[in-house]
């Protein structure tokens, strides 16, 4: 929609003043939310996600599912409250819409309904514990900061927002080819950074310990400002993961892109952050020496930086070399630089809550839209659609009868398009299929089980008991008779 | 005696030969009041030796001579039988004594999945086969036709590792990554689809995952049982075995603040000069440049403060004024304060937790604008060196206190720091920053007759 359009006005716009009466102002605030909320905000897909095909329309739906998710909204005046579960997507829509959150965080599946989590907690067992919870990463670009000169802290711009583009594709390539996993949803996290839910079954059931193993695996950028070495790739050759990532993604984007954006060779300061990376003191100072000479513009007129690292490839990958250190130094520096920084401690517990798709970003006032991976070159985080311009697009709309589906009027109409034909929708094909299965695969099972019966009550009697000492043996005194 | 399946005769001689058992079930035995605790106190003895390996950063080929001597010494019987009935027996007993808190069980799962592990290494590759079959793992090794068509992804991952695949590891298994976590997390393994391709000589791997998960289960059904009703019914008996055989071995938790009593926020200035380990004078003095700390280095050091003596109401106010520069006092309590509070159990679950050892302090990776962690370990050597010489210690000093590091000896790393500022010997070696804290305000004391 542009203001052109908005000008001329349409046929059955009431309001008089063409193009101003439907601007609404940039912001963020209460009033711009309960509309989003009661408009926009798409619960019915949420609701639907959330409760991953347990719809109650086939016999082997588990009917409490929905209800043992955990959300937490965060208020206006940072009030926040955790532990909100809901029944049904009316007592969820309902809520959302009244309590009219500035945030809200998905949490996981429990046990139990977490509003009755006080009663299991008491017997001292722990019985309140989550069962449930998607995989899920965040990557923030603030972490880059020592390698961004364009931005710092919570902006981003077209310069530097290709970093976010190599880690959406490093991570979901992995995820799909190496862990099998399918059903991956990328998120703009509003601000500076990207989220991924990945709400396969096996995803959902994983255990913290094997929820740290896959954080572990794409562990490679390891350090702080108090270590120096942060990337080390041991080894003659790389994994087949990080040999991968290289060849495809990192290699390619660091030479093309981020070496003359980023001007990462052309001056003093910035290029001997990569000598420093350099394990052998007398290469770095040949190639410093080289470089100090050449201050000026040199013979060629391709950019300084790509003529640079030329340099410091064929020295660095020449046959000469015989230091080990110096076998991956290349591949590290790339690496550095381009490889995925995650939080580590989002992905490795079940019980970390994190932001809901579709929610607002306070600071911004842009919509966490999904991000399509097979197309992440195209996203652009300064066009993502803010509240008041959807707003500005509803009002252009004029007043209308029906309440469905109000986003399609709206740039919001494309992310709710794309989040159900290409995540919701096979998302719940897979699951209806797992549950079928689950049924039917128990069914067969109690058959199996009834057919012994004339022996069962005894083999039930074995299983359920515990494998340790039992109270049987304790009240036969005399010897210690212990099994 | 009754007999277990987990016997293993050697095909040549019909003796037993190897035995490692699983614990699966207790055994039908009758066991005399006293092996109850001594049993329970060899095999104690292991696991301590165990753990003291695993803090002092000893590496895997050390971890396994360590595991052997502490066997021999303490477990060994001449009769087979009798060996393998004080194993069994040992492990029942222990399991009743580290069911009963989270921590403990956490402890106890950790020695024992480490002394299995090792144990299962030393089988022969027969007896491994066959304890593996034993588990009942269902996986199948690859096919030849599957070998080829992976071969160089698998040759691939091998020379990452620095080894070279050679004709006999052309027994590979394939296994759903879930199934061995350890070796996902260290890239070790050649993972396509959500299966991972397992060598034999990982195979371990497999086989302790089973191990660990089913002594995790059986801990907590075990301390449901504990209870319930064993401690109740035995409380003339054997409860009193069981609680004592806890606490005479895992050392003083700091949790509640000895000698010293308190230490108010006007103190703290100087005895963190004088007494903080080198990675709490780190934390605190980043906290003081960047008013600021993330959240892993506020519980490292804001437990530590607690195990030294601050107070609630005084670590509430050391930390609103370090953070006032950036966070409003407003912020602060809204963001800030109930962890703080969580942490003296004032809130929530209301555990009143307890500062963290060295072992836990060794083992975390801090991330990116975190400052916790263990210095020997994860600073480079040239923060490190600069960070002893601020200390006070002299060239000479560094370079012993390096040649640990270098050795991956953390804790003795700290141990000699301890000795180079304090001027005196510490024998029993540094495991826990407050125990630092504690013997350096004791020489300090001693020396000039006041504390600090």
């Amino acid at each position: 929609m542009t203001k052109e359009e908005a000008d001329n006005g349409r046929d059955d716009m009431v309001i008089d003043v063409p193009g101003q009466a439907n601007a609404v102002p940039d912001g963020f605030n209460a009033n711009y939310l309960r509309i989003y909320y009661g408009k926009l905000f798409p619960h019915a897909d949420m609701f639907k996600w959330m409760s991953y095909g347990n719809d109650g329309k086939h016999p082997g739906c588990d009917k409490s599912y929905f209800g043992r998710r955990e959300f937490s909204f965060t208020l206006e005046n940072d009030i926040y409250i955790r532990f909100q579960s809901f029944n049904s997507v009316t007592e969820l829509e309902n809520s959302i819409k009244e309590k009219c959150p500035f945030k809200i965080d998905i949490g996981p599946v429990y046990s139990v309904d977490p509003a009755k989590r006080h009663a299991y907690a008491q017997s001292g067992n722990n019985v309140f514990t989550p069962v449930e919870r998607e995989l899920v990463f965040d990557i923030d670009i603030s972490d880059y900061d020592d390698v961004r000169y364009c931005c710092t802290g919570a902006d981003v711009c077209l310069e530097c927002w290709p970093l976010m583009t190599i880690a959406i594709k490093v991570i979901d390539t992995s995820l799909r080819d190496d862990f099998g996993f399918n059903h991956i949803l990328w998120v703009y996290s509003g601000r500076r950074g990207v989220h991924c839910w990945v709400c396969d079954g096996k995803a959902r059931r994983l255990t913290n310990e094997q929820r740290a193993a896959i954080a572990d695996y794409f562990h490679v950028y390891k350090g702080n400002e108090n270590s120096q070495k942060k990337i080390s790739l041991p080894g003659l050759v790389l994994h087949p993961f990080l040999a991968r990532s290289y060849t495809e993604v990192l290699k390619g984007f660091f030479e093309a892109k981020l070496l003359p954006n980023q001007n990462l060779l052309a001056s003093e300061e910035r290029y001997e952050k990569i000598l420093e990376m350099i394990p052998d003191a007398s290469v770095a100072s040949e190639l410093r020496r080289r470089w100090q000479e050449n201050k000026r513009a040199s013979m060629s007129k391709d950019d300084i930086n790509i003529v640079r690292w030329e340099q410091l490839k064929s020295i660095l990958q020449s046959g000469k070399q015989k230091m080990q250190g110096l076998r991956r130094c290349v591949e590290e520096i790339v690496f550095s630089y381009t490889y995925p920084r995650l939080d580590m401690e989002v992905s490795r517990h079940m019980n970390h809550l994190l932001k809901a798709p579709f929610c607002v970003h306070p600071k911004t006032g842009r919509v966490c839209v999904p991000i399509d991976p097979n197309n992440c070159d195209e996203f652009d985080p300064t066009t993502v659609p803010t509240l008041s311009q959807l707003l500005e697009e509803l009002n252009r709309g004029g007043l209308r009868q029906d309440a469905e589906n109000e986003w399609d009027r709206t740039s919001l109409g494309e992310s709710v398009a794309f989040f159900r034909t290409s995540f919701l929708q096979p998302l719940l094909k897979s699951c209806k299929e797992e549950i079928e299965n689950s049924y039917n695969a128990k069914l067969q099972q109690s058959k199996n089980d009834l057919s012994w019966s004339h022996v069962s009550l005894k083999v039930l009697l074995k299983r359920t008991k515990p494998t340790f000492p039992s109270l049987q043996l304790i009240h036969q005194i005399p010897s210690m008779k212990w099994f | 005696m009754e007999v277990f399946q987990s016997h293993r005769k050697s095909s040549s001689n019909n003796v037993i030969v190897s035995i490692l058992p699983f614990y699966r079930s207790a055994p039908p035995l009758e066991v005399r009041l006293e092996d109850f605790e001594f049993f329970a106190m060899d095999r104690l003895r292991v696991l301590k030796g165990i753990s003291d390996g695993l803090c002092r950063g000893k590496k895997p080929e050390e971890m396994e001579k360590l595991v052997v001597d502490l066997w021999k010494a303490n477990m060994r019987h001449p009769q087979a039988v009798e060996e393998v009935n004080k194993d069994i027996i040992s492990h029942f007993v222990l399991r009743l004594v580290y069911c009963r808190t989270e921590e403990l069980r956490k402890w106890f799962l950790s020695m024992e999945t480490t002394l299995f592990r090792h144990r299962f290494r030393l089988e022969s590759s027969e007896a491994q086969r066959a304890l593996m079959s034993e588990f009942k793992l269902p996986y199948k090794a690859v096919s030849n036709a599957e070998f080829e068509s992976v071969k160089d992804k698998l040759g691939q991952v091998a020379r990452s590792m620095g080894q070279n695949l050679a004709a006999a590891d052309a027994i590979f298994y394939k296994v759903p990554f879930e199934e061995v976590p350890d070796l996902v997390s260290g890239r070790r393994v050649f993972i396509h689809k959500g299966h991972a391709y397992v060598a034999m000589n990982q195979v371990v791997s497999l086989v302790v995952t089973q191990f660990r998960s089913y002594i995790s289960k059986a801990l907590i059904l075990t301390n449901r049982k504990w209870t319930s009703t064993i401690r109740e019914q035995e409380k003339d008996r054997l409860t009193p075995i069981v609680e004592a055989l806890c606490t005479s071995y895992l050392g003083p938790d700091y949790s509640q603040p000895q000698e010293f009593g308190e230490i108010s926020i006007k103190d703290i200035d100087q005895v963190a000069k004088t007494s903080f380990p080198l990675c709490m004078r780190h934390l605190f003095e980043k906290v003081k440049e960047d008013h600021h700390l993330k959240h892993g280095g506020r519980m490292q050091l804001g437990l530590f403060l607690k195990g030294v003596g601050l107070k609630l109401d005084d670590a509430l106010a050391f930390w609103k004024a370090e953070f006032a520069p950036k966070v409003s006092a407003e912020r602060f309590d809204k963001e800030y304060a109930y962890n703080i509070r969580h942490n003296y159990g004032r809130e929530g679950k209301r555990t009143d937790y307890t500062p963290y050892s060295c072992q836990k302090i060794i083992s975390v990776t801090p991330g990116i604008g975190d400052h916790h962690g263990c210095p020997y370990r994860h600073f480079s050597e040239e923060n490190l060196r600069a960070a002893l010489v601020r200390m006070g210690l002299s060239s000479r000093a560094v370079e012993d206190v390096m040649d640990k590091v270098h050795n991956r000896h953390y804790q003795l790393a700290c141990t000699l720091t301890f000795e180079a500022v304090h001027g005196s010997s510490c024998d029993a070696g540094i495991n826990h920053p407050n125990q630092y804290f504690i013997d350096s305000q004791r020489v300090l004391q001693s020396k000039n007759g006041s504390v600090a």
